[in-house]
């Protein structure tokens, strides 16, 4: 093969294409703010930033609408704080699980079982939670409705714990052989050894998945859609029906005007999605970009 | 000294035993959800269920509709995510020599990763939809699943790509290949297990998601089947949804709606295991 002016030319244009396509996505998450803060932000001019924020009333299709955030972003802080309290312990139980105690032969197939649960759409989830979930809560609690916060933490903690399993266990893994054998020399047991030793070096890798895990259930929509509820008030008890963030988008982008101030509520919305899990994502690339084991 | 001994193991047993336990407990929900759907479900699946159309107001019938629709999203899907996604994978292993701007860009990469599926529906409802004036059709569906899905194909490709050893590539540029014959010769063909997982899990993903499409391609119900790529189309987890939820049938369509589960689930199912196996092999094959 000869290597002839027009292959070197041809060799450039290719390379400077690539280069744009590889630079899109960083233009297609540039677009996407742009968008959404030119749909979003007109909401402003109608409402102040502090009603916006600050207001305890969704009524946004009433005769004197009013667009008040409170409820919706106090629900979906509820909603993941207990979705969180869940998932975090079930899914460092499986990562110890995975990393420290289940057989090769036994890790090969659990490993591969937690990934099929990332893949499950979040709808079969949802629907699982409103024909089975509901009905047993209601049930068993004397609830006027098992759709409610409780249900929708559930359900999302249950999505949350491959992301979290995974990425600690990737963590929990990594850990020196040589740091558990110091831990063995002086005669701690392997619970102590995980306990004292892995955990604590590993813990800014566990961060980073707790921080991923967290950011994935903000911004889940069709559970939250499907089994919390959907009231706009904000939460007292663990099973008051709550409308989340997501949910409200999902709930009300059909019937709300283009161009209207719904329509702009709802992209405000869809902002203080972008931004918090944009922020959550930024820590958790920071954290596991500082914290690695350069080899032992 | 003994006695702390004797305690310190009992703990030892007691956490061992809890770890066990809710690592299982986990996998039993897992269990439960499917075993629990499918054994409600199965009794609605005939071949009419899948072929047919939806009758009597979506009481009764079958689902063929949803299946295409969900269908054309992964395909349209696909035509977007898989080369803009592979070449910035490319790009991103084999040309940059700029590492501040590999860097910046993969950092760009998991952020989309983690916008929520429902604003990336409300980005192609303003741009595809309203903006460029799209309709709530498959074109617009495909577009914003197709960018949703691109995380998942350029880490992938990465990840297979970095495994062909360097090895490959220095024997290949020199017997006087250049650099995209190399790629597209050597690195592409090695790695091409590896690519192929990131395809079928994102195309598991397209089938699957329901916000992305709620306001960019789906419809409720359609009575024709779609003509073009400016047709709206229904969508099988919308679908599900929509009976779910909707409708003064709610209880009377749950046989469909656990069949239309089922179908989702296998569906999905079947797209990543295949990925699963497929990266399995190749890592194994990349390690031996």
């Amino acid at each position: 093969m000869r290597v002839t002016r027009k292959s070197i030319i041809f060799e450039t244009i290719v390379e400077r294409l690539f280069l744009v396509i590889g630079m899109l996505c960083l233009f297609l998450l540039m677009l996407i703010s742009v968008f959404l803060f030119t749909e979003g932000l007109p909401i402003l001019k109608n409402v102040s930033p502090g009603e916006f924020l600050g207001g305890t009333q969704w009524y946004p299709t009433s005769g004197n609408p009013r667009f008040g955030v409170l409820p919706l972003i106090m629900a979906s802080i509820a909603v993941t704080l207990l979705a969180s309290l869940i998932a975090v312990p079930l899914s460092l139980a499986i990562a110890v699980y995975l990393a420290e105690l289940a057989a090769p032969r036994v890790r090969e197939i659990v490993k591969p079982v937690v990934e099929i649960i990332a893949s499950i759409p979040s709808v079969i989830i949802g629907f699982f939670g409103m024909v089975v979930v509901a009905p047993f809560l209601q049930a068993k609690f004397g609830l006027d409705t098992g759709l409610n916060l409780f249900n929708a933490a559930l359900m999302l903690a249950f999505m949350a714990v491959p992301t979290i399993a995974s990425i600690s266990e990737d963590a929990i893994s990594s850990v020196p052989v040589s740091l558990k054998e110091g831990s063995f020399a002086l005669g701690a047991n392997r619970w102590q050894t995980i306990f004292y030793i892995t955990i604590p070096a590993s813990l800014s890798g566990i961060w980073t998945a707790v921080i991923l895990g967290i950011s994935r259930v903000i911004g889940e929509t069709m559970v939250v859609l499907m089994v919390a509820g959907g009231a706009a008030i904000i939460p007292k008890s663990i099973f008051d029906p709550v409308r989340p963030l997501t949910s409200n988008i999902a709930a009300e982008m059909a019937e709300a005007a283009v161009g209207g101030d719904h329509y702009h509520a709802l992209f405000a919305i869809g902002i203080i999605l972008f931004l918090i899990t944009f922020a959550f994502n930024l820590v958790a690339d920071y954290l596991s970009n500082r914290y690695k084991f350069k080899g032992s | 000294m003994l006695s702390r001994r004797i305690k310190s193991e009992a703990v030892e047993t007691a956490m061992f035993a809890t770890i066990r336990v809710l690592s299982f407990a986990v996998l039993a929900f897992l269990v439960f959800i499917l075993g629990f759907i499918i054994s409600r479900g199965y009794s609605a699946l005939s071949w009419e269920f899948i072929s047919g159309m939806p009758r009597d107001e979506m009481t009764a019938g079958g689902i063929f509709p949803a299946l295409l629709g969900t269908f054309y999203l992964m395909i349209g899907s696909a035509l977007v995510s898989i080369p803009i996604g592979i070449i910035t994978a490319i790009y991103l292993t084999e040309y940059s020599r700029r590492p501040a701007l590999v860097k910046l860009i993969r950092l760009g990469v998991s952020n989309l990763a983690g916008v929520p599926s429902v604003v990336f529906g409300l980005f192609g409802l303003a741009l595809f939809v309203v903006f460029l004036d799209f309709g709530t059709s498959i074109l617009a569906g495909s577009l914003t699943l197709g960018i949703l899905n691109l995380p998942v194909i350029i880490r992938s490709t990465e990840e297979a790509l970095m495994t062909v050893p360097g090895t490959y590539r220095e024997a290949s540029l020199s017997l006087g290949a250049t650099r995209l014959q190399t790629i597209f010769r050597i690195v592409l063909p090695n790695a091409m297990p590896g690519i192929l997982t990131g395809v079928m899990l994102s195309l598991g993903r397209a089938a699957g998601e329901t916000a992305p499409i709620m306001f960019t391609a789906a419809s409720y119900y359609a009575p024709e089947l779609p003509a073009s790529i400016f047709d709206q189309v229904m969508a099988l987890p919308y679908h599900i949804y929509v009976m779910a939820t909707a409708g003064t049938h709610i209880t009377e369509t749950r046989p469909i709606q656990y069949g239309t589960a089922i179908i989702l689930i296998l569906l999905v199912l079947a797209l990543n295991s295949i990925g699963l196996v497929l990266r399995y092999r190749f890592r194994k094959r990349m390690k031996g």
